[in-house]
Formats: C-alpha cells, sequence, structure tokens
C-alpha cells in the first residue's frame, strides 16, 4: 500500500451516497428518527440531476378528475410490460398521494387549481379506470417540478440539520463477509481520503447515461453506485432496459418535457403528419415512451425524418395558447430557443428519441434493501446495503418507466429507505471494520492517478459512447448486440493505456473523469449483456430478430455479475414478484400492451 | 488619486498558448488557470479551438478542450443545459453560465474567469462555501404555525403566480458575486441570490413566519447594503430580477415599521 494516503476515519449509523431527490429524502427520514447520518455528494445537492426533471410528479390525488391509486398502479404495471414486480408497485402508488402532500408540506411551489389544489396534467400511459381515460396525475410545478422538488428538499435538510459530505466522491464501499460495513471517499477539494464505518450505506447514485453519446443526463451521470456495487461482487439487474425519451432536442440532447404533449403538443413527420395516431390510437402522442420512440425511428428509417438529412422529427407546441406556453412551460420554450434557436409560439421543435433513463440498477426489494441471489433464494438480503431511486431496480418501472413515475419513486421509496434503516437499527452495534478496510479503494485510486499511458481518458470515453449509442440503441438484433459485446469489451481491454495527465490532489477532474468512466464501463457491459442474452421484446428492450413479448420464458429479470479485474459478466435470473402486497388489488394478470 | 493594484503573487501571468493545428475558423479562448499546488502566479493560457469541430457553447469548447488538449483544465460542470448552476463563471467580462452562454455571442477572444471575488479553489472553481451558508441562514424551507391540513395547503393562483420569477433561482452565484457591494461586504451583506430566496419564502403565501423573517432581515448589513446596484438583474442567466425582490423586502419592512 501506498504511504503517501491516510484515512480520516468517521462514524456513522447510516451513510447516503448522494444528493439527489432519494437521497435527500432518504438523508432527512433517517435525521428525523435520530439516525447519525451522513450525506455524501459528488456536487452540491441542487446541482444533482433531479434538478432537470420538468414535467411533474405521479399520485393519483383526483384534484382534476376521478382518480385512484389502483388505476395507477394498473398504468404502471401495463407500462413496465409486466416485469415490473407488483407488491413494490402497489407501495409505489399507495404511498404516491401522501408523498405528495409531504412535498407541498416542505414548501414546493406546485401549480395550482382555479381551486387553489395542486395542479395535474395528463402524461404518456396514465389513464383512468384501468385504461379507459385519459388520467391528469403529474403533479407539476410549471415544467421545473425537479427543481422545486430538490431545492426543496434541499432546504428541509437544512433545516433539519443533515451533515454534508460535498463534492466528496465515494471511490467504494466497504465490504466484510457479505455485508457492506462503510465507503470510502475522496474530499475533491482537499485530496484527502475519508473512510466511513456505518452500519447501514444508502446508494441513492443516479443513473448512468453517460455510457451513451447523447443523453438527456448530466455529464454527472454516471452510475457510480451501481459500479461499486459490481465491483463488490454483487449484480445489477434487468440493465438492458435503457429508456429512450421521444422528445430531446435534436443536437444537443436536451430535455422537452413529455409535459408538451401532455399539455397538448404533438409529433409530426416530413409529410406533416401527426403519425402517432397510426401507432397508437387511442393514447397517440400520449402512449408509453419506448412505443412513441420506436414510432419516431420508424418515421426516420422509412424516410419520412424532417430537416436537410431527414434524420428528425418536429414537436408543434406553436397551436397552443401562448399564455399556457409562458404559464405551464416556460422551461422548455426556453431550452428550445437556446438550443435549437427555436419560437416555440412560432415553429416546431426539433427533436430525437434520446437516451434518458435507467429501468435497471441495484436490486432491491420495497424496503430500498439491496438483493442478490445466492443459494437458490432470489430475495436474499445484502446487510448493510440499500438503494434507492434510479440507482435501484425495485423494481417498479419493470421494462420502461412511465413519465412523472421516477420523481414518485425518489420520495417514496427515499422515505422507505429512511424507516427501514430505523428499524434495522433498533439495537444494532456498528460493525468493526475488517483488516485493509479502504486499501483497495486507495489502490484504484492511485492507480488512475499515477496512470501513464497514452490515451487520454476523454478517448476511450467518445469509443464507448460511440459502441453503445449505434449498437445498443432502440431497435436490436441479434448481429449488431454481438458487435457491440466487442466493442465495449475492446474498450474496456484498453483500459491499461489510460494516461491521466493531471497529477494534483487539489479538484482533479481528470482523475475523478476517469475514476467515472471506469465506471461507466463495467455498467456498459453489464447492459450489453443483458440484452443479448434476453432473446424477446418487452418494454424499452425491442429486439427485431425477437419481435415478441415471450412471458413463458423471459418474464424474469436478468441479473448481471461484471468481473470488475477482466470485464467477464455472467449472467442468471430472478423471478418477477407476481403478487401485490395487499389484499386492495389482485395481481395484474399480462395482457397484449396495446395504446 | 489612489491606484489600486492586485497583490504581487495575484496577478495573472501570461501563460501557454496551445495552436489548432489546420483549422480555418479559429476562436482563441483565454483562461485564468491557478493551482494551489506551485507557488507560481496565476496565468492566462490560450487555447485556440477550430469552431468547425466544437458545439455552440462555451462549455462545448470547455469540455472540448479538457477533452482533447489539456486534461488539466478545470472546472465544474454538469446538467449542460442551465438548470443545474455548476458552470457559473466570469465570460468576456460578465458572470453566467458557460452551458447557455453562446460562442457566437463573443466578438474577439473569450476571457474566461472564475466568478469574481470569490477564493479560488483551482482555475475557475471557486469557494462557495460562503455564499451556501448565506442561503442556509435564510431558512429555506416553509414555516407554518397552524396545523397542517391532511392535503395541501390552498394556495390561489394568483398567490401561486407571485413565486414566479423566484424560485426559479439555480443558486448559481453569478448575482451575488457581480455585485460591488457584495464584493466589499460579503461576510456580513447577505447578497442578492441569499435575498432572492428570502424573498420567494416571505412572498409565499403559505407561510406564517413573516415577522421572524424580516426580524432576521432587519440589519444594516445583510440587507440594506443593496445600493440598487442592478448588476444581479443584468448578469442573471435566468433572467430574474434579484434586486427587485430586494426592493420589496425594503418595502415589507417600511410598511410593517
Amino acid at each position: 500500500m501506498t504511504a503517501s494516503y491516510s484515512f480520516n476515519d468517521h462514524t456513522f449509523d447510516v451513510v447516503v451516497v448522494g444528493a439527489g431527490g432519494a437521497g435527500l429524502r432518504a438523508t432527512l427520514g433517517c435525521v428525523e428518527r435520530g439516525l447519525k447520518t451522513a450525506n455524501i455528494t459528488k456536487v452540491f445537492p441542487t446541482r444533482s440531476h433531479t434538478v432537470a426533471a420538468q414535467g411533474g410528479v405521479a399520485a393519483s390525488l383526483g384534484n382534476m378528475g376521478p382518480d385512484d391509486w389502483r388505476w395507477h398502479m394498473y398504468d404502471t404495471v401495463k407500462g413496465s410490460d409486466w416485469l415490473g414486480d407488483q407488491d413494490a408497485i402497489e407501495y409505489l402508488c399507495r404511498h404516491a398521494p401522501d408523498a405528495v402532500y409531504e412535498l407541498e408540506h416542505f414548501g414546493v411551489p406546485f401549480s395550482r387549481t382555479e381551486e387553489g389544489k395542486i395542479y395535474q396534467r395528463p402524461f404518456g400511459g396514465m389513464t383512468t379506470n384501468f385504461g379507459e381515460g385519459i388520467a391528469q396525475r403529474t403533479c407539476a410545478a410549471a415544467d421545473r417540478t425537479g427543481h422545486a422538488m430538490l431545492h426543496t428538499l434541499y432546504g428541509q435538510s437544512v433545516r433539519h440539520k443533515a451533515e454534508f459530505f460535498i463534492e466528496y466522491f465515494a471511490i467504494d464501499l466497504i465490504m466484510d463477509g457479505g455485508k457492506c460495513v462503510g465507503v470510502v471517499a475522496l474530499d475533491m477539494a482537499t485530496g484527502e481520503i475519508h473512510r466511513f464505518r456505518s452500519s447501514i450505506v444508502i446508494l441513492a447514485t443516479g443513473g448512468y447515461g453517460r455510457a451513451y453519446f447523447s443523453a438527456t443526463s448530466a455529464h454527472t451521470c454516471t452510475g457510480d453506485g451501481n459500479a461499486m456495487v459490481l465491483r463488490a461482487g454483487l449484480p445489477l439487474q434487468d440493465m438492458e432496459f435503457v429508456q429512450f425519451h421521444p422528445t430531446g432536442i435534436y443536437g444537443s440532447g436536451c430535455l422537452i418535457t413529455e409535459g408538451s404533449r401532455g399539455e397538448g403538443g404533438y409529433l409530426v413527420n416530413s409529410e406533416g403528419e401527426r403519425f402517432m395516431e397510426r401507432y397508437a390510437p387511442s393514447a397517440k402522442d400520449l402512449a408509453s415512451r419506448d412505443v412513441v420512440s420506436r414510432a419516431m425511428t420508424i418515421e426516420i428509417r422509412e424516410g419520412r425524418g424532417v430537416g436537410p438529412h431527414k434524420d428528425h422529427i418536429f414537436l408543434h407546441l406553436d397551436h397552443l395558447d401562448p399564455k399556457i406556453l409562458a404559464e405551464r412551460l416556460p422551461g422548455i420554450s426556453e431550452s428550445a430557443r437556446i438550443f435549437a434557436g427555436v419560437d416555440v409560439t412560432k415553429e416546431p421543435i426539433p427533436v430525437l428519441p434520446t437516451v434518458h433513463y435507467n429501468m435497471g440498477g441495484i436490486p432491491t426489494n420495497y424496503h430500498g434493501e439491496v438483493l442478490t441471489l445466492t443459494d437458490g433464494n432470489p430475495d436474499t438480503v445484502v446487510p448493510g446495503l440499500m438503494a434507492i431511486g434510479e440507482a435501484a431496480c425495485v423494481s417498479v418501472h419493470g421494462a420502461n418507466r412511465l413519465g412523472s413515475n421516477s420523481l414518485i419513486d425518489l420520495v417514496v421509496f427515499g422515505r422507505a429507505a429512511g424507516i427501514r434503516a430505523a428499524e434495522l437499527l433498533k439495537d444494532k452495534a456498528k460493525p468493526e471494520l475488517p483488516k485493509g478496510a479502504g486499501d483497495e479503494a486507495i489502490a484504484r485510486l492511485d492507480h488512475f492517478r499515477n496512470a501513464k499511458g497514452k490515451t487520454p481518458t476523454a478517448e476511450l470515453r467518445l469509443q464507448m459512447q460511440r459502441a453503445m449509442q449505434e449498437d445498443v440503441a432502440v431497435f436490436r438484433t441479434g448481429e449488431v448486440l454481438e458487435q457491440g459485446r466487442k466493442r465495449i469489451a475492446e474498450v474496456f481491454a484498453r483500459r491499461p493505456e489510460i494516461r491521466v495527465s493531471d497529477r494534483s490532489m487539489i479538484w482533479n477532474s481528470d482523475l475523478i473523469e476517469t475514476l467515472e468512466f471506469d465506471n461507466l464501463i463495467v455498467q456498459a457491459i453489464a447492459t450489453v449483456e443483458g440484452a443479448v442474452g434476453r432473446q424477446e421484446s418487452r418494454g424499452a428492450h425491442a429486439r427485431e430478430d425477437f419481435p415478441n413479448r415471450d412471458d413463458e420464458n423471459w418474464m424474469k429479470h436478468t441479473l448481471c455479475w461484471v468481473d470488475t479485474k477482466t470485464g467477464k459478466p455472467s449472467v442468471d435470473y430472478r423471478p418477477v414478484h407476481t403478487y401485490t402486497l395487499s389484499n386492495d388489488i389482485e395481481y395484474i394478470k399480462p395482457k397484449a400492451r396495446v395504446y | 488619486m489612489v491606484q489600486f493594484n492586485l497583490p504581487k503573487n495575484s496577478r495573472p501571468t501570461e501563460g501557454k498558448t496551445f495552436k489548432a493545428e489546420g483549422a480555418t475558423r479559429v476562436k482563441r479562448f483565454r483562461i485564468y488557470r491557478w493551482s494551489p499546488d506551485d507557488n507560481q502566479n496565476p496565468r492566462i493560457d490560450t487555447y485556440e479551438v477550430d469552431l468547425d469541430k466544437c458545439g455552440p457553447m462555451v462549455l462545448d469548447a470547455l469540455i472540448k478542450i479538457k477533452n482533447e488538449v489539456d486534461q488539466t483544465l478545470t472546472f465544474r460542470r454538469s446538467c449542460r443545459e442551465g438548470i443545474c448552476g455548476s458552470c457559473a463563471m466570469n465570460i468576456d467580462g460578465a458572470n453566467t453560465l458557460a452551458c447557455t452562454k453562446g460562442i457566437a455571442e463573443i466578438k474577439g477572444d473569450v476571457a474566461i474567469y472564475p466568478l469574481p471575488h470569490m477564493p479560488v479553489v483551482k482555475d475557475l472553481v471557486p469557494d462557495l462555501t460562503t455564499f451556501y451558508a448565506q442561503h442556509a441562514s435564510i431558512e429555506p424551507w416553509l414555516q407554518t404555525k397552524t396545523e397542517e391540513p391532511k392535503k395541501e395547503w390552498l394556495q390561489t393562483h394568483e398567490d401561486r403566480e407571485k413565486l414566479d420569477g423566484l424560485y426559479e433561482c439555480i443558486l448559481c452565484a453569478c448575482c451575488s458575486t457581480s455585485c460591488p457591494s457584495y464584493w466589499w461586504n460579503g461576510d456580513r451583506y447577505l447578497g442578492p441570490a441569499a435575498l432572492l430566496q428570502a424573498y420567494r419564502w416571505l412572498a409565499d403565501s403559505r407561510d406564517q413566519n413573516t415577522t421572524e423573517r424580516l426580524d432576521f432581515l432587519e440589519d444594516p448589513f445583510k440587507l440594506y447594503r443593496c445600493h440598487t446596484i442592478m448588476n444581479c438583474a443584468k448578469t442573471c442567466p435566468k433572467g430574474l430580477n434579484p434586486a427587485k425582490a430586494i426592493a420589496e423586502i425594503k418595502q415589507m419592512m417600511v410598511e410593517r415599521a
């Protein structure tokens, strides 16, 4: 071990990694329950990517018409293409209204109805009465709901004096005989290494959209927690399910909320046709995201794309009342102006399906406890480790997440994790750190800090991003996926060539980006591997060589382990939970998914 | 006439120049560099960027430089769409977000410095600890005294509209670090960003601690060091007007006196 590093040691009941919506809500819950809680975050909390969520947060408040959590549950199950675990989905939808009222009480500046209640808008796949009508279920603060939620949750954390370690980059978990006992992190400002000993670590580290070339995700969305889990020898689940949002701005990939279609916007092809009417006669532009993204891709592929290269689609909002646009969609009006040079009151926005969300992640139960498959038990709890938010795969989103179900996921399961942590810690002594705890994390850090190869990290990252973009896209075939698998393996093999130029320990973003790349590449491996393996089409995973859903063989979660030394993946499966939590609703049986 | 100079060890020196070989449409980026690791003065490095191979925003150029030319160049960035507030810096003489500032908007060389008057951690990364502490000091959360309703607090459409132009703040610190009064009294004057947030809660019809909030702000420094210079409103990359919010607070003070 290099002598030049030393540890700053801390002891906590709970360490939360990540300060987005889920991480902040969990931190709050733990602090409120008297647990000594640390929150480690690589960016200042209000810079977490929850801030960029726009359209809203789903809950059956019924402010705009009749609604029922059971209808929300049906929509979520159908949206998930029956890959979601229905016990977890029931938990989500039942607790959603209270979670939204709590946010309102915290101070979230929701838009209002004429009666002064929380305003709710229509969103893709959200229906009334088990698919009959269009529901207005998505609670909105204009089109800045994520921003409003994140800033409010940060304010609450300040109120409760939560202890933050800001701009600390978590390097690795400390595991002891299959149990998680802490985490090692780098203080970016000073270069000091901190070792946190804790009874529970809650990973709330978000998705890994930056494995792709074009994503709505922030540069910091590198799935660091997912990769830490892989390095701890644990599996990730359903990684082949990557959501493409139908409306990323052509070129920059910046998000245009689905709420724009909820407010009446629609897509057209080069013939001026509202083509979604052909693909989803009933829901049209408000079909599920996977359905709309596929339809757009087909239109472009068949030569009906717009623009000089016929390679994108137009989103029209110019027929809407400018007053409505200013009140309900001010944020995307600004984004369209800045990033597409478009005045939304006069012209359509050029858009393209863009990587947006990872349904897959760290397998958990609905309490947030991390699961693995051991000795034939697919629901084995990993002691001391929890995961929530986009990092987790509970799985409530299954093969495809409905818009506005991610913000509700953050707060419902963030809250659940706090409750569970308090239950688990009632009379539990702090774990002792094993001998040499954190040494591997330091070795990894030191390796990259002194990496003297010939290739800057950015070059390898770009190679990975291009391979994922081209070979693990909206439509997939076995042949193209095999090519992607090979290309990703080649990138992995080139890791010894990496060169890190910045040798400083102070705010060394060259080193951080390299650690992030090292995190991304193993998730890319798991994503391709899951996609190659799954020989069916379900939700966001559309195989042209296997165009149908195959419930008989594939109604199961993919588990993928990756040997992070060799890059070798191995795959196994877990059954989908085909039961609900209570007798208030029966298991929703699979049927054809038509919008 | 008194002449002020930067202390000797703070005066930037001319640094390296990185050429863009073979480029036809070249833009020069002159970027402030400083690292605490050596005892060197800050320097200005010059990077030539081929605009035919670069995205339209200043952040695109910074990322291109970091990826392809100089991996040691250090700056914060995250969302790249103007909502996270990470990449606030001084570009072409004004504080703004690198991700929403078009390169084409800038005539001549592009000068990039860290946000003014904050301690520099490294290159374009300022230390915002005090700024965050000031934001926390205004107690940025909803405060109520009556019993919480089972459902939401009701708020009329008109009352909700009063929060527009306030809640959208992204805490990028462009405004506070553009304010001469904040430069002078940054330790005691709360600055436009924190005061905009203070007013965001004062203006919220649901909040019931108006008196306590005003009491906290009733101070010669915290509030009254705003001299309506208006740099804050001019520089805000989100088009907000902190100076107006501060005037509203002062108005509330007068009305309750």
